[in-house]
């Protein structure tokens, strides 16, 4: 097993209900395959083939949507194969025009309130965890579940810690959220099994604005911890205070 | 000619829907739109339009509606009570809404989704691509009393047209295929899942509905490792309780809990359409067999213009029947025919 898992996995072309297919880099959540995913995404849609609908990415994998009357399942199959022939996807760079954002989130208080239970979690004091999550530079593996709502990842390993067994029955919009070394940070209020371990006052979908969505996959973040105080202050701002550097 | 439908009365859930907004699933936005997109193809040919334009979705309950000048409206998706001014009018079937008259829909009698269009169709603001509201992601909102919604200019022409319903408003057999995480539950529990008549749940909205039995939940092997993958309209997620819960299409774009199949696109509005209670059953079919079933609903959905048919008068919905002469050339039986 131990040998094994040097070796990256061989992707995997499954189909998703009858109009969909998809192409896994992986059973579980890495670095390399999420590369892998997002740049075989970008080849997709450079390739733009006829008859394909739609394509996107989760964590692990590309997903393609098409139409049935313009394209069918073994062609669209043959090239998929094709493409993943042509490279080592595994070893693709991040996706370009990438962006550096730096979000002021306040930790604890009663605005996050399980602050407590992940640190404890993940084997840290308040102040530990606090100082680990706000230096660590988390990186945009997928948007999705809402709009606009990143899965950020990977934390240090220290908190890998499970998603909670009973659901919160509601986190709010701008929190951000800790489990299985990742953070979510929600552009929706939902019920959620993830910790809310730190609170924003940022608006990632803004459906009248001229970019409605504030980060894209490859963008890196990192959270700075502000007090309750300063964040009120940030509200009025539709960035929550949010400042973009390019990186490339 | 552009006009307007104003908003006397709406029930709860009557929101502005048209075809949705793909392409976005990228950006965590489902595609969304209306419910039972069959219903909205039916609108389309009753009026001779495109498909593509916008239409009042009305779950469970309609409205009350008067426009400022003469506008073509259909009637299509869930049988609600309707009438223009009292007088009853068909459903499945355009009429002309005379400015100023009252439009007034009740509650459906059949089904969930019933479906408003005008000539023209709606035009409220687009966003990302489309005017349908989704509630989900934050997109418009549910429509009100005192709303004005603006019509498009209409280039078709007549009315009184109807169209034989599609038999989808009272449950039965649901076809689906295999898809990303079937293999996770063992073959005795998909078996199950097909013998198993379910009602479909109270609860549910446009983003999917939960399916209900007396048996036990359906349960996965090694299911709580599985790594969150891409969510499509149709898709049967199980959640933690074993409960299956089918998708429609305001969905989330992600989810970890494993799917059991996949509803075949074309028997998506009989889920969306099942009100709470209804019975349903599921069948699994190869995807060979899905594709055809996709091909040829398309096929139909496009030649649905030429089925339409002239309205006939119900006698029994003429308010002012004995007004009309209906013996004119009958005889008493003693004339001299000759």
């Amino acid at each position: 097993m131990a040998e094994e898992r040097v070796e990256n996995p061989t992707p995997e072309i499954r189909t998703v209900g009858v109009d969909g297919m998809l192409v896994s880099f992986g059973s579980r959540l890495s670095e390399p395959a999420n590369r892998a995913a997002l740049a075989f995404r970008a080849a997709l849609a450079k390739e733009s083939w006829d008859g394909v609908e739609e394509v996107s990415t989760s964590l692990v994998s590309a997903y393609v949507r098409f139409d049935l009357r313009h394209l069918d399942h073994t062609s669209l199959r043959a090239r998929l194969k094709k493409l993943l022939a042509q490279r080592d996807w595994y070893a693709a760079e991040l996706p370009g025009q990438r962006r550096l954002w730096r979000i002021p989130a306040v930790f604890g208080t009663d605005l996050a309130p399980q602050l407590p239970q992940a640190a404890e979690a993940a084997g840290m004091t308040e102040a530990e965890a606090v100082a680990s999550l706000s230096s660590a530079r988390v990186r945009v593996q997928t948007i999705g579940f809402a709009p606009g709502q990143p899965y950020l990842g990977e934390l240090p390993v220290a908190w890998d810690i499970p998603r909670q067994t009973q659901l919160t029955s509601r986190i709010p919009e701008g929190a951000l959220a800790v489990a299985i070394r990742q953070l979510v940070l929600f552009s929706v209020a939902t019920p959620t099994g993830w910790m809310h371990a730190g609170q924003t006052a940022v608006r990632l979908f803004r459906p009248d604005a001229e970019e409605p969505f504030l980060l894209r996959p490859g963008d890196e973040v990192q959270f700075t911890s502000v007090t309750p105080e300063e964040l009120q202050g940030l509200k009025r701002d539709p960035l929550g205070g949010a400042r973009a550097e390019d990186l490339s | 000619m552009s006009g307007t439908l104003t908003i006397l009365r709406a029930g709860p859930g009557v929101t502005v829907q048209d075809g949705g907004r793909p392409g976005w699933l990228e950006y965590g936005v489902s595609r969304g739109g209306a419910a039972d997109r069959l219903a909205l193809a039916e609108g389309a040919a009753l009026l001779g339009q495109g498909a593509e334009m916008a239409a009042v979705e009305m779950a469970g309950m309609g409205g009350e509606f008067q426009a400022d000048s003469d506008l073509r409206i259909a009637l299509t998706g869930a049988p609600m009570r309707a009438s223009i001014d009292g007088a009853a009018v068909a459903w499945n079937a355009s009429h002309l809404l005379p400015a100023g008259a009252r439009l007034a829909i009740g509650a459906a009698r059949s089904g969930s989704y019933g479906y408003l269009h005008a000539g023209g169709g709606f035009q409220t603001p687009e966003h990302l691509g489309a005017r349908a509201a989704h509630l989900a992601a934050g997109i418009g909102a549910p429509l009100a009393e005192g709303d004005v919604l603006e019509t498009g200019p209409d280039s078709g022409r007549g009315t009184g047209l109807g169209l034989a319903p599609d038999d989808r408003f009272e449950g039965g057999t649901v076809r689906v295929v295999a898809s990303l995480q079937t293999a996770l539950f063992p073959e005795t529990e998909l078996t199950r899942f097909e013998q198993t008549t379910f009602r479909r749940g109270a609860r549910g909205n446009r983003m999917g509905v939960p399916i209900e039995s007396n048996g036990e939940g359906f349960r996965t092997e090694g299911a709580r490792s599985v790594v969150s993958e891409v969510i499509v309209p149709g898709d049967i997620q199980v959640t933690g309780d074993g409960t299956p819960y089918v998708l429609l299409s305001e969905c989330q774009t992600t989810g970890g809990y494993p799917r059991i199949g996949t509803v075949v696109p074309c028997d998506l509005p009989r889920l969306a359409q099942a009100a709470a209670g209804t019975a349903l059953q599921f069948r699994f079919i190869p995807l060979e067999e899905a594709v055809e079933l996709e091909r040829a609903e398309a096929e139909r959905r496009a030649g649905l213009r030429s089925q339409c048919y002239p309205l006939i008068r119900d006698p029994r919905s003429m308010s002012n029947l004995l007004s009309y002469q209906l013996i004119s050339g009958a005889i008493a039986g003693e004339e001299d025919v000759l």
